[in-house]
């Protein structure tokens, strides 16, 4: 568990970066937090030539919140979420499932870009950011794009990065007021990946839900909408029973995936449960913030 | 004793806790020496099969890289690692420090790479290519009995390494005019103790002086000692185990483990210093396993509930090879399975079975833990079956004070321990009705049963006892310093229990000195000539009362240099803590017959165990939909002979009750069918966390001094693990109840209470 050998570069341009990366023919990888790839390279599961650290690169910290989308920088780190209240107003759902990731000292290094890259199917801000229909600013030695998050994710733990491309940041569309979100996790103790999460949200349209949106995680090999339970929603009073349609048709959608903690069957349902009770706290939520 | 110090029963804080929080102790792996060579083990990662060759041509040639170590390099035979309980069927299971041609367990070390920094170590064991044909793997119970393949073929004609009998009075006919007969399949699950500090050994070679130090030693250097001398050839006073900071023993750690062998012997081949620090994923599959039982046992009881007779039989997948201690978890859970209870009949069979699996050893309560679950699981059920209320059915067959000696079932092999013991004093009754009370039983149990804001809520009690203070002996040694201060040094091992504080408090009050005046020294055989160690819950009582004799003598070696030096009788001197008093009112201070060479040194003869017993309580809160149990609150009473440190004692049993819960809850070593180890970090091996459980509340009685020692002292370490299981598990049943499930195999973790409530997907 030591890490293996490797080059370490700390450019202070993104030109530079991504010159070192295209230079380095996949032999390279992007560190910014570390709290993935150090890991994966002490099992010797990643034993990459060089290091680029993106700690000297400027632009690529902040939280952005404008009035179209709210940008945030590849180096934003779980911690400056949690303690953004600009996100807390604007799009609370976010800083609500970052809580669930991991630890204190995690949360205090890790950071978006980092997760996006890594792609693990039980991370957080991946999910929020296909639910959202985040925009990923992707920066490589050709130049930049954008792409849309759902198109980054390839599968688990593979994203559609080129060798020389680096997260620049991900920027979300603003939403409209009085939209109503719903996340659950169900982690086997606080903090570890999770066995399943459901992200929603949904506006209303007189007495009926509309744009709602569904995703899972954790419980399948990406994260990724649910459109069936989406349907379910769609036109629909809020409420207990169809909270309960939406969530079986979540469960009878997704195919889930299995591990040494939890079958598949196990899975499937907990996604039902976990839906059903965050789309019920949604509107305990909106109570409250009306009272 | 008539002393002015009361530090025996005290709250007295841990005097090492000034040194660990401020950084400043000193584990093994800050331990270091010039010339500093690092080791990493090739370990096979092929469960079972036959060792062709091994390649180091390539790792050799790495720059930096001293030596590949791999059998070829062991003269004449090699060596296995002696047992610390020999009985008749177990010999040839030893396991070899080494293997030669044949790997038989995932993890098994194939060779030792040496090399200039653990890294450099690291990248060249990768190097290293074991050619290993591979056999079909054993990982079942019915595939050891099978005997399909063996694992010692042409040694040995079964997979059973042991099977031990626990027999009292007549079980057969207890059965047969019994009332109630109550039975059924139970198992727990394989695991580790996992001490957060991973284990690490230094060894240094002085071949001048032919002398072999071994720094990183625990639990029991001066049995590890003698082995090793006797591998290395050496005489035993040629050999040196050194212990240093320890983070948790639990059983696991300290025991000889091939690793020590080899570590020596690179020290030995290169002529310089050698260190090896376990990393975690190692760490999963090299050092003891344990728990991994299979039960199918019954309980015969007359209408009223009491217990009449037990049978049954059990199977303990104990891995790959038998380790020193490894058949204790099996003797123990057929052995101590009646637990607290009068069972006047017993007929259990424990059989050892040997698996393509890393060799399991002890961990803490080992057998017991598990012995406990089964009986409780048994007695719930036979209460329901009867009518009775889950209190009463316990109260009734609990032992009495008047019963004492009350002699267990006896086991057949004798390992050379204990194959008749009696539990020594106590009227269990009293700590069950302390923790019932303070749990408080009868306001709780209105939840019982109930949905509660979508949980259903349940409450259990289980009873145990915690055998102690494993013999036969131990020493201990003072010496008054220059300064005037006393040097204590015993031959018990700290392992994180506080040991430097409650042999202080019992080497002051018995010289009647101020603590801030005992230096303790520990667990090194450089201190003493022959030791035992920290185990079994044996150091407060075997090392305590060693060091009280050790002081009792130094008074009378004080008084006698006194009445010489005052030219008077003996009898004409009294000493009085630090100062000797003649006749004529003169006073001599200890200090002023340091010069003279004031020392003193004991042996602690005891063969009798002690029995701690107790009671715990649980209240849980099972989510049906997710499967998750929450444990709402938890009481432990225990009756302990006395209390010689209530903090540590506390400590003890709390962090046993929460290892338990890791236990019952989450902890897990699964195995592939092929067998390879599933696991090999913490984000896979659910170990508690501080904040996963609700503060445990533990209560402490000394009404009954153990009669087996003079201190009273029964030993404590380990009873809070022992009824978790049982607790727990009667918990979840009874919130369940109106599912009627079953919750008779470990662990309930949410998947599979899950699965308990959904048994169709």
């Amino acid at each position: 568990m030591k890490l293996p050998a490797f080059d370490y570069a700390c450019p202070r341009t993104l030109e530079e970066a991504t010159a070192l990366l295209a230079e380095a023919c996949g032999d390279a990888k992007v560190i910014a937090g570390g709290q993935s790839l150090l890991p994966f390279m002490a099992f010797r599961l990643a034993a990459p030539g060089l290091l680029v650290d993106l700690r000297k690169i400027a632009g690529l910290t902040g939280i952005e919140v404008g009035d179209e989308e709210i940008r945030l920088g590849a180096m934003v780190r779980w911690r400056d979420i949690l303690d953004s209240a600009a996100l807390a107003h604007a799009l609370p759902l976010l800083p609500a499932a970052i809580g669930h990731v991991a630890h204190y000292q995690i949360r205090n290094r890790g950071t978006l870009g980092g997760s996006l890259a890594h792609a693990d199917p039980a991370s957080e801000f991946p999910c929020i950011a296909v639910l959202c229909g985040a925009s990923v600013d992707v920066v490589g030695a050709g130049g930049r794009r954008t792409l849309p998050a759902g198109d980054l994710i390839a599968g688990p733990m593979e994203t559609t990065l080129g060798d020389d491309e680096i997260i620049v940041a991900v920027r979300f569309p603003r939403w409209p007021e009085g939209r109503r979100w719903a996340f659950d996790e169900f982690a086997l103790r606080h903090g570890d990946l999770a066995i399943a999460a459901v992200a929603a949200c949904y506006d209303m349209d007189g007495p009926h839900i509309a744009n709602a949106r569904v995703a899972v995680m954790g419980a399948t090999d990406t994260p990724q909408r649910v459109p069936e339970a989406e349907d379910a929603l769609n036109g629909r009073a809020p409420g207990d029973d169809t909270f309960g349609t939406a969530a079986e048709a979540a469960s009878a959608a997704i195919e889930p995936t299995e591990d040494l903690h939890a079958g598949a069957a196990y899975r499937r349902a907990l996604v039902g449960t976990l839906l059903r009770r965050g789309l019920r706290a949604s509107c305990t939520r909106q109570r409250e913030a009306a009272e | 004793m008539n002393t002015p110090n009361t530090y025996i029963g005290g709250h007295v804080e841990r005097v090492e806790d000034a040194r660990f929080l401020r950084g400043a102790g000193r584990y093994i792996d800050d331990v270091t020496r010039e010339g500093l060579l690092h080791a990493c083990v090739v370990r096979s990662a092929v469960a079972h099969g036959r060792l062709l060759s091994i390649d180091a041509e390539e790792a050799l040639a790495m720059p930096g890289v001293h030596a590949v170590l791999t059998a070829a390099d062991v003269a004449g035979e090699i060596p296995t690692i002696p047992f610390r309980r020999p009985n008749p069927k177990i010999g040839p299971y030893a396991q070899p420090v080494i293997a030669r041609d044949r790997v038989r367990y995932f993890g098994e070390p194939v060779a030792l790479v040496v090399a200039d920094s653990p890294e450099l170590a690291e990248d060249a064991a990768e190097l290293v290519l074991p050619e290993i044909e591979p056999l079909p793997a054993v990982v079942t119970r019915a595939a050891s009995l099978a005997a399909d393949p063996l694992l010692f073929p042409g040694t040995t004609e079964d997979n059973v390494a042991a099977v031990f009998t626990a027999t009292r009075g007549d079980a057969e006919a207890a059965f047969a005019a019994a009332a109630l007969v109550v039975g059924d399949s139970f198992s727990t699950q394989r695991q580790t103790a996992l001490p957060l500090e991973t284990r690490g050994l230094l060894a240094e070679w002085d071949a001048d002086a032919q002398h072999l130090t071994m720094h990183g030693a625990a639990k029991l250097p001066f049995f590890n000692r003698r082995a090793m001398a006797r591998m290395m050839d050496l005489p035993e006073t040629s050999v040196d185990y050194v212990e240093h900071d320890v983070g948790g023993g639990f059983g696991a750690r300290g025991e000889f483990y091939p690793e020590d062998f080899l570590v020596a012997l690179a020290a030995r081949t290169t002529g310089r210093p050698v260190k090896w620090v376990e990393d975690r994923r190692e760490h999963f599959a090299a050092i003891a396993h344990a728990r991994e039982a299979e039960a199918q046992v019954e309980l015969a009881l007359d209408a009223s509930g009491r217990i009449l007779g037990l049978r049954g039989e059990m199977f303990m997948n104990v891995g790959a090879y038998v380790r020193p201690n490894g058949m204790t978890p099996v003797r123990n859970c057929a052995q101590f399975m009646s637990g607290p209870y009068r069972v006047p009949n017993i007929a259990l069979q424990a059989t050892a079975l040997v698996a393509n699996k890393t060799p399991a050893g002890t961990f803490r309560g080992p057998g017991r833990y598990e012995g406990s679950f089964f009986i409780e699981r048994l007695l719930d059920m036979a209460a329901a079956q009867l009518g009775l209320d889950r209190r009463t059915i316990r109260e009734v067959n609990l032992l009495t004070n008047a019963e004492m000696p009350h002699p267990l079932a006896q086991i057949r092999p004798s390992d050379g321990s204990r194959a008749e013991t009696s539990c020594d004093s106590g009227e269990y009754a009293e700590a069950f009705h302390r923790c019932l009370q303070a749990f408080d039983w009868e306001e709780k149990v209105r939840l019982d049963g109930r949905l509660i804001d979508g949980r259903y809520h349940g409450i259990a009690v289980s009873c145990f006892i915690e055998g102690g203070a494993s013999g036969p002996a131990e020493t201990a040694r003072m010496r008054v310093a220059e300064d005037g201060g006393v040097e204590v040094y015993v031959g018990s091992s700290a392992i994180g229990q506080g040991l430097e504080t409650v042999m202080a408090q019992i080497a002051a009050d018995t010289l009647g000195l101020p603590m801030e005046r005992i230096r303790v020294f520990h667990g090194s055989t450089t201190y003493l000539a022959e030791g035992w160690g920290s185990y079994g819950s044996r150091a407060t009582v075997m090392g305590g009362n060693a060091v009280r004799e050790a002081g009792l003598a130094l008074l009378e070696r004080f008084r006698a240099l006194a009445a010489g030096r005052l030219g008077v009788g003996e009898g004409e001197v009294s000493v009085v803590g630090l100062q000797a008093v003649g006749p004529d009112g003169v006073v001599l201070e200890l200090a002023d017959i340091a010069a003279e060479g004031l020392a003193s040194e004991a042996k602690f003869l005891n063969s009798d165990a002690t029995y701690t017993n107790g009671t715990a309580a649980v209240h849980v809160a099972v989510d049906p939909e997710t499967g998750r149990v929450e444990v709402l609150d938890y009481v432990v009473c225990d009756e302990v002979g006395r209390i010689v440190n209530a903090l540590t004692l506390h400590g003890q049993v709390t962090g046993a009750a929460v290892q338990g819960f890791g236990s019952v809850f989450g902890e897990e070593l699964p195995y592939g069918d092929d067998g390879a180890l599933l696991v090999g970090t913490l984000a896979d091996y659910l170990v508690p966390l501080a904040t996963d459980y609700p503060r445990v509340r533990c209560l402490s009685l000394e009404s009954y001094p153990s009669p087996t020692n003079p201190l009273g002292a029964k030993g404590a370490g380990e009873g809070g693990i022992i009824p978790v299981g049982g607790a727990v598990a009667n918990a979840v049943a009874s919130a369940l109840r109106t599912f009627g499930v079953a919750p008779n195999h470990l662990p309930l973790s949410p998947a599979r209470v899950w699965a308990l409530l959904n048994p169709s997907e």
